[in-house]
């Protein structure tokens, strides 16, 4: 099975260790994994802030990178998100709509596709889990508290699998932490009240660790809890599930 | 509202901001109503369905507007209503003032009306020396405060039972200090008492208009449109021209989703049919369009006059929780104000789309399955175009296009950038960074993943 993983851009820069987790775990788990170089950007920011006229470069090069694998697979639900509804392009639109089908957030993948039943790693902490809002009502990779339907989460499923780990009830299971893209910035009275609100719900209900299948979010939140100085880390669900001592 | 007009969401949102406890008040206020929203739709295991069904009966009428008006219309007359048409705010409010006018009466009662509101027929009214009353409590404590309404819903669920009690102290009389909302309600209720009974023309929203029975039905908790309409000598009702459905047997489909998105309750206490006027009265309906057909032309906008107006994606939006209603500055505020408001006016309203996060709560809470996070990023692409952004954004968005389409600046662009900060999707607002005010800049590791990676190829070689 030939995956190549979409590592997207703020990752790359400054979260590599998240990147490294998700490699590990895809080959542990006996993916051959490619990592095509020339990748950059899905567009997202350009496009959610109203400029997707302006991600045509982005596509083509995107697609230059991507085509022809069995599956893509990224640590991040927006970025797959916005690939999964808005990759397009004039010059290879067959290829784009390939893509679109074949790319996947990692633990929607680990769970549909690789259809992991165990894992082997071990993470002794009490986690509370943050819902990004993209890979909970983009993807479904969680049910929603709006529908009338059974529950269900890929992460906490996956989660469940690691020894030790303890996941921690939250009083508002998903709501929105205020990231937003560029709406941390452009309304950053109500972003950042978003995050706090997100924080003390997790801290509240006893969390050592909060993680999360999207790194936007968790750098949000991250930049909240180190400006309270708190000792409530951040990690990626990648990181937990490759995570052994 | 005219003081709120120079400024957008986000500067009304860091004001409403300020007052911290006051934003958790409001936040927990709302998130207590969407709960019981979620209690209410859980307890009905064909929920979906009737959220299905609800979306389909809309798009049905959307596709044939324009029969279903006439139909109901021509039924209308037949029972004996009084049709007018109205093309925009300015007429409808003119055709009420006319209606007055003739029969000489300068007092008129109202009902909660969120279009009245959208026509600012209060303001008209007023000018031209008509005295209107809101009659819905929650409506009338706005009024005496000079405020608009923040929610479609609740009208002043900012306000809390204190500042309430003042407002009351001041206009209506009560005792100061005053805070017992039992004691509050009594004496809106006596203040009202002698309005219903004076007031000679009524004025009431419409909630569904049925094509096939030219009748109309308002839905209130406390009663107080039908005390106006069967007390007044003439009862007037506005209604956008999406208000129709075909038949009375969607009603019950509509009835059902209603309130239990709004507020949680199965059914509105006063669900209250009109069809005829009693002898001697009059019954007028102004069937508004004031932008409506414009958006029905919009593809990709059209399905947001289905809304219903049960407030649902206001009391999930955690924007809107955390910002208050005012700040939308517009009638209908919160997710679907921001999609309704720019058909109206793009340019005043350019803000609005871009005050949500994208998370789709809204669209999954909406009772008649409104794709309303997907119009929101469609007017962001639509507004950028028409040119109604910030030049620096433009700028900042070119330059951001540039790197990311290159790998070889990117990468170069991403050395510097952890050094500096500089680059990073989320900081293109440069200048001073509005991120750093409230967040700590995440560490810049030694290397990026692209970097290990080539490191880790050539250790395996
Ligand atoms: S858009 Fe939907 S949820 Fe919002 S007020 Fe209208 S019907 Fe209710």
């Amino acid at each position: 099975m030939k995956v190549a993983l979409f590592v997207p851009c703020y990752v790359d820069q400054f979260y590599p260790q998240a990147a490294i987790a998700t490699l590990e775990l895809l080959e542990k788990l006996g993916c051959e994994v490619h990592y095509p170089k020339n990748q950059t950007c899905c567009g997202q920011p350009m496009a959610n802030s109203g400029y997707e006229h302006l991600t045509g470069g982005c596509n083509n090069l995107f697609i230059d990178n991507f085509a022809g694998y069995d599956y893509i697979v990224c640590p991040s639900g927006s970025c797959t998100l916005h690939i999964k509804e808005h990759l397009h392009s004039h010059e290879n639109e067959d290829k784009a709509s390939e893509i679109r089908k074949r790319v996947f957030e990692l633990t929607e993948f680990l769970v549909d596709i690789l259809q992991v039943k165990s894992l082997e790693a071990s993470f002794p902490y009490k986690v509370g889990m943050h819902q990004s809002c993209h890979g909970l009502r983009g993807l479904r990779i969680s049910q929603m508290t709006e529908l009338v339907a059974p529950p269900f989460s890929k992460p906490a499923q996956l989660l469940g699998m690691v020894k030790g780990l303890e996941l921690v009830p939250l009083s508002r299971a998903d709501d929105c932490c205020g990231f937003g893209g560029t709406f941390c910035v452009v309304e950053e009275a109500v972003s950042s009240k978003m995050g706090k609100d997100r924080v003390d719900d997790h801290i509240e209900h006893g969390a050592q660790y909060i993680t999360s299948a999207d790194l936007s979010c968790l750098m949000h939140l991250e930049g909240i809890l180190r400006r309270q100085n708190s000792e409530v880390k951040v990690i990626h669900v990648a990181e937990i599930l490759n995570h052994s001592i | 509202m005219s003081s709120n007009a120079t400024k957008d969401h986000p500067q009304l949102a860091a004001i409403f901001n300020r007052d911290e406890p006051r934003v958790d008040w409001h936040d927990e206020t709302l998130w207590w109503v969407r709960a019981k929203r979620d209690i209410a739709a859980h307890k009905l295991p064909e929920w979906e369905l009737l959220r299905e069904t609800a979306s389909q009966i809309k798009n049905n009428v959307l596709s044939n507007l324009s029969t279903y008006l006439e139909q109901f219309e021509a039924n209308a007359i037949n029972n004996g209503i009084i049709v007018h048409w109205a093309a925009t705010a300015e007429e409808h409010n003119k055709i009420i003032y006319t209606l007055l006018e003739k029969r000489g009466i300068s007092r008129m009662v109202k009902s909660k009306s969120m279009l009245t509101e959208e026509c600012h027929l209060n303001e008209y009214l007023l000018k031209q020396g008509i005295d209107v009353i809101d009659s819905d409590l929650g409506e009338r404590i706005v009024q005496l405060a000079g405020e608009p309404p923040s929610h479609i819903v609740l009208p002043c669920i900012h306000k809390k039972k204190e500042e309430i009690g003042d407002i009351f102290h001041e206009h209506l009389g009560s005792a100061k200090g005053e805070s017992d909302p039992k004691i509050l309600t009594e004496t809106a209720r006596q203040h009202l008492r002698e309005v219903f009974l004076t007031r000679r023309a009524a004025l009431t929203g419409v909630n569904f208009a049925i094509a096939e029975t030219g009748e109309f039905v308002i839905c209130t908790n406390e009663g107080n449109a039908d005390m106006g309409a069967h007390l007044a000598e003439i009862h007037i009702a506005s209604m956008g021209i999406e208000k129709i459905i075909p038949e009375r047997k969607h009603l019950g489909v509509f009835l059902r989703l209603l309130t239990r998105s709004a507020t949680g309750q199965p059914i509105t206490t006063y669900s209250s049919h009109f069809s005829k006027p009693q002898d001697g009265k009059e019954i007028h309906i102004v069937i508004v369009d004031n932008g409506r057909s414009i958006q029905l032309g919009r593809e990709d906008f059209r399905n947001s006059l289905k809304c219903i107006r049960c407030g649902a994606c206001m009391n999930t939006c955690p924007v809107y929780r955390k910002s208050g209603g005012h700040s939308y500055h517009t009638a209908v505020a919160g997710p679907i104000g921001s999609i309704l408001a720019p058909n109206l006016d793009m340019e005043k309203y350019a803000d609005l789309p871009f005050a949500s996060t994208l998370c789709g709560s809204c669209s999954n809470v909406c009772p008649v399955k409104i794709d309303i996070h997907d119009q929101l990023y469609k007017w962001r692409q639509v507004i950028v175009k028409a040119g109604y952004t910030p030049k620096a954004k433009t700028l900042a968005m070119k330059g951001m296009a540039f790197t990311l389409s290159s790998p070889m600046i990117y990468r170069a662009a991403g050395k510097m950038g952890r050094f500096t900060f500089k680059y990073a999707p989320f900081a293109v607002n440069n200048g001073a960074n509005p991120w750093y005010k409230h967040r700590e800049m995440p560490k810049a590791p030694e290397q990026s993943f692209g970097e290990w990676y080539a490191k880790r190829k050539e250790n395996k070689k």
